[in-house]
């Protein structure tokens, strides 16, 4: 299918170096016209990560429309069609609005007392028989820092259990995996604006044109003016941005470590290098040198199914860059090695000494808007203020932080990462977990197998969200949560970029914002600091954000320049924002220094094949004087490889018109109209080896599972069939088969390295159904009663 | 035999029961998927150790097989096994006590690539000097991973 080009609006060319000319996208109600808009209020986009500066419309309490904020850094004004007509979903009548308990089988609404007292008498028995390690948090992308902050706090330091995650694991743990790997810091070191600068943007994996559409619009923009940049793309499907590339590489998914070693290999061996900025700011290119020795351009090519001399003319387009610009997303992130594969692309950068400078940056991308808050405020697997779990000084100024006593803050290995959490929960060893602002029951990877660990008896589950989703139906608590627009709180995007998001009406019902549900469950469990006060003291967003800049004080993510009131004045601001910083860092690593000290690191970097992290005494050795570090990374085979039984290999993703599993998206008539169900991308190649044509009913199947989709033939490449991951089973019948999800087909297995579930490596076979197949496959049971 | 040709022996000998023991442990884990995928991809650089160590042997007019079974018996049983068993408590348990052994078992190997490689310098022999140091990293970096996965899973299966 081709993408209409009106999604991307009208061009406004502009030439390099030039600013990005302003477009006031608005969209109101039917009906409504800007005079009837009673008040604008200021807030950024969370259908996506590119966190675009908005307007609501708001007349009579009602949400009525938006506009792009045209003082704002990164869209300057625009829209994504997603935030056009997304705001219409918090308005859906079926959104929770009283708490909801499990009773005889069935979930009864009920009141916030019932609600909130079973969950701490849980908890607390819990505490008690078993001990912190029996409790588990899974959050969200799609909060606010203020939010994370707290939930951080109240897991490490008031219950004091090491499994706190979010779902940002699916999308983003491998950027900050690969930002750690080679600067020992999570931070990213470009910006959105490079692309007005850049003379050659890469886009590895990652298909900005639906994911980031306002970044598209400015790339598009500089395409159509003067002197416009080259497009790399490396993606195996024919997206929006291959169709603009100068070079498109298709490899065989699962291979990107071969193919980003084949670049390099190139690059060296032209020497299209920087040799200054090499031997003066990073450690390890001779170890690269050596395992590029093994990856000479037809070697990779063969891997990974490309063209050799389409893989050398990548290599020289990157070679001969001036201001090179690349971004990676989930191609590269939620396939086989995907922090290798990722790093190689930050080695790219740093061998070509292209960090830095306009024009000159990485941007490892987020899915999700607010995913940089989860992982800077300690609400994954990382600590709050990018803190060292191996570095005793640095839980020591957290203990300090919250006055509480070290040995309260688990620390004895890294955070317990999502997939584990649900490995202890299949074990029973986990038996409570919070689930909050995501959806696991359609998002992680081998639904069949998500399915039984959730509907254990043994395992207590809260779920708190704004609309009854499918994990929803597996609870035992259900707790409904404001929605964006309905409370006030920051989030930080995918270039470092903070907005402030002020609440524009009241939540429906009896609704609660997610920093309120947070400090209720606290000071119901009546946890405390060393001085006998609350724990955590805080009592609204506002206070939460200067608990939050106090931790983030003197560490990369600085927020101590910034306040509400400058986020309200000035819109976007950049961290790090400190006093002398006012105006936030528009790029990191100007000077070529980085934040890798051993005794000021976030990590010391991990072993990129098995995961096992660098001691201490390791990276003092290695890097002492706080360089980048390049790390080389040998390509192993996937794990479960295309076969005579299951020829494909299946990728899934997202697209433009659906975020998440469609909780608002699916809710917003505009984008659930343009793109309803299912459907998988395959070759006409494969399609006629199948006896498929374009809108046949099709059966996709893997060891795990069965989907039934429309199939939709593209210039995809041979070998590889595509599935959108947002289509779940809230608005299908009760008795619906589970043949619509895309993870009832994908595998459970997860980059090493930085734990990411890989959805674009699995082998899958397809047939054309018979005209009157019925719709087979399992009977979902969401009655929460199975042991 | 010379006294290199002994050390190579042992090593043969050692490394592959490393590749069988990670491939018994990665399919009795196999629910344990990161144990499960991990443990195989690093059983392939003992298996690839095994071949180069024949290969050097027979340099030295020293029959080892390049090409032995390396693969757990009863693997695939293993598998279902761990499948059936996936809801229980005990396999932590079990999996502690596997990974302890893997850990000594690398340790072991380690040692002998360490002998292999302080031998061949005594004698000067650049091949085997060579050998040993592109393979005793990759046992280091075993060593390391059971070590790591030990510290991260122990204390959830002791409480």
């Amino acid at each position: 299918m081709t993408l209409p080009d009106g999604l991307w609006g009208e061009r406004t060319p502009y030439g390099p170096g030039d600013p990005w000319p302003t477009r006031a996208d608005v969209q109101l109600a039917d009906g409504i016209g800007e005079s009837d808009v009673e008040r604008w209020v200021p807030t950024a986009s969370v259908l996506h990560s590119n966190g675009d500066g908005l307007d609501l419309a708001v007349r009579g309490e009602q949400i009525v429309g938006v506009r792009g904020s045209t003082g704002d850094r990164i869209n300057h004004g625009r829209l994504d069609v997603k935030d056009r007509y997304g705001w219409q979903a918090t308005a859906s009548d079926d959104r929770l609005t009283r708490p909801l308990i499990r009773s005889g089988g069935r979930l009864v609404e009920t009141d916030w007392e019932t609600a909130m007292g079973r969950v701490v008498d849980h908890s607390r028995r819990l505490l008690q028989s078993y001990g912190p390690g029996s409790i588990g948090f899974y959050t969200s992308g799609q909060l606010f820092l203020e939010e994370y902050y707290t939930l951080g706090v109240i897991a490490r330091a008031g219950i004091g259990t090491n499994h706190i995650d979010g779902n940002t694991r699916l999308c983003t743990a491998t950027a900050a995996e690969a930002l750690k790997e080679s600067f020992a810091s999570d931070g990213q070191p470009g910006t959105l604006a490079d692309i007005d600068h850049a003379d050659v943007i890469a886009l590895f994996g990652h298909n900005i044109a639906e994911t980031q559409s306002v970044s598209w619009m400015r790339i598009l923009d500089r395409l159509a003016g003067s002197d416009p940049p080259s497009l790399l793309c490396v993606d195996p499907r024919p997206t929006p941005v291959a169709r603009h590339a100068a070079i498109h590489l298709a490899p065989l998914p699962g291979t990107n470590v071969a193919l980003m070693n084949g670049l390099l290999h190139e690059i060296v061996a032209h020497g299209w290098i920087d040799r200054d900025y090499i031997d003066a700011h990073t450690v390890g290119f001779a170890e690269l040198e050596k395992q590029l020795a093994d990856y000479p351009v037809e070697r990779a090519a063969e891997i990974c199914g490309v063209d050799a001399g389409e893989l050398r003319a990548a290599a020289q387009l990157l070679g001969g860059a001036q201001r090179l610009m690349s971004t990676v997303l989930q191609g590269f992130y939620q396939s086989h090695q995907a922090t290798a594969a990722s790093v190689q692309v930050n080695n790219l950068h740093l061998v070509r000494g292209m960090l830095g400078r306009p024009g000159c940056g990485v941007l490892q991308m987020n899915g999700q808007p607010t995913a940089q808050n989860t992982r800077e405020c300690g609400a994954d697997g990382d600590l709050a203020g990018f803190r060292n779990w191996a570095n005793d000084s640095h839980i020591k100024e957290l203990a300090e932080l919250w006055n509480v006593d070290p040995s309260q803050i688990p620390h004895y290995g890294p955070p317990t990462h999502a997939m584990q959490m649900f490995r202890y929960a299949e074990q029973g060893s986990l038996k409570m977990l919070w689930v909050s602002a995501t959806n696991p029951a359609v998002s992680l990877p081998e639904l069949t197998r998500i399915r039984s660990v959730l509907a254990q008896h043994r395992l207590f589950l809260v779920v708190q969200d704004i609309f009854r989703t499918e994990t929803a139906e597996f609870a035992d608590v259900v707790l409904p949560a404001a929605a964006w627009g309905e409370k006030t709180g920051t989030f930080t995007n995918a270039d470092r970029t903070v907005h402030l998001s002020e609440k524009a009406v009241d939540p429906p019902g009896q609704a609660r914002s997610d920093l309120d549900i947070f400090l209720d469950y606290a000071r119901r469990m009546d946890f405390r600091d060393k001085d006998g006060q609350p724990l955590p003291p805080w009592t609204d967003a506002e206070s939460a954000f200067r608990a939050w800049q106090a931790c983030s004080a003197g560490r990369p993510c600085d927020y101590t320049g910034m306040s509400y009131d400058a986020l309200r004045e000035r819109g976007g601001i950049q961290w790090p924002c400190t006093a002398d910083t006012p105006e936030g860092t528009e790029r990191l690593y100007t000077d070529g220094r980085f934040w890798s000290a051993p005794d000021y690191c976030e990590a010391y970097g991990k072993d990129l094949v098995t995961g096992a992290p660098v001691e201490p005494t390791e990276y003092r050795a290695l890097n002492p004087d706080a360089r980048a570090i390049i790390k080389a990374a040998e390509y192993l085979p996937p794990h479960e490889c295309p076969s005579d039984d299951y020829p494909f290999a299946l990728i899934t993703g997202r697209i433009i018109y659906q975020f998440h599993t469609r909780t608002k998206t699916g809710r917003t008539p505009q984008l659930d109209g343009a793109a309803p169900d299912v459907w998988v991308e395959m070759s006409s190649e494969d399609a006629a080896d199948h006896h498929v044509t374009d809108g046949d009913r099709v059966e996709i199947t893997t060891p795990r599972g069965v989907v039934h989709a429309v199939a939709r033939i593209t210039d995809m490449r041979r070998g590889v069939l595509f599935v959108p991951f947002h289509y779940g089973y809230w608005d299908e019948p009760d008795d619906h088969p589970t043949d619509r999800a895309a993870n009832e087909l994908t595998i459970t297995d997860w980059d090493p390295a930085s734990k990411q579930p890989l959805f674009k490596t699995a082998a899958a076979a397809l047939r054309r159904c018979p005209p009157e197949a019925e719709r087979p496959g399992e009977t979902v049971n969401t009655g929460g009663d199975a042991s | 035999m010379n006294k290199l040709g002994l050390v190579l022996r042992e090593l043969h000998r050692s490394e592959l029961h490393l590749a069988r023991d990670l491939d018994a442990v990665s399919r009795r884990h196999k629910a344990d998927h990161e144990i499960y995928y991990v443990a195989g991809d690093v059983a392939g650089w003992s298996r690839e150790h095994v071949r180069r160590i024949a290969e050097a042997a027979a340099d030295m007019n020293i029959d080892l097989s390049a090409r032995p079974r390396t693969a757990a018996r009863a693997g695939e049983f293993a598998e279902r096994f761990s499948d059936l068993v996936a809801r229980r408590p005990e396999p932590s348990l079990l999996l502690l006590v596997d990974l302890r052994r893997l850990h000594q078992r690398a340790a072991g190997v380690s040692i002998d690539w360490e002998l292999l490689a302080q031998g061949a310098q005594a004698t000067k022999n650049a091949d085997l000097l060579e050998l040993a140091s592109q393979c005793h990293p990759e046992t280091l970096r075993q060593l390391r991973w059971t070590n790591s996965m030990l510290k991260v899973l122990s204390p959830q299966a002791l409480i």
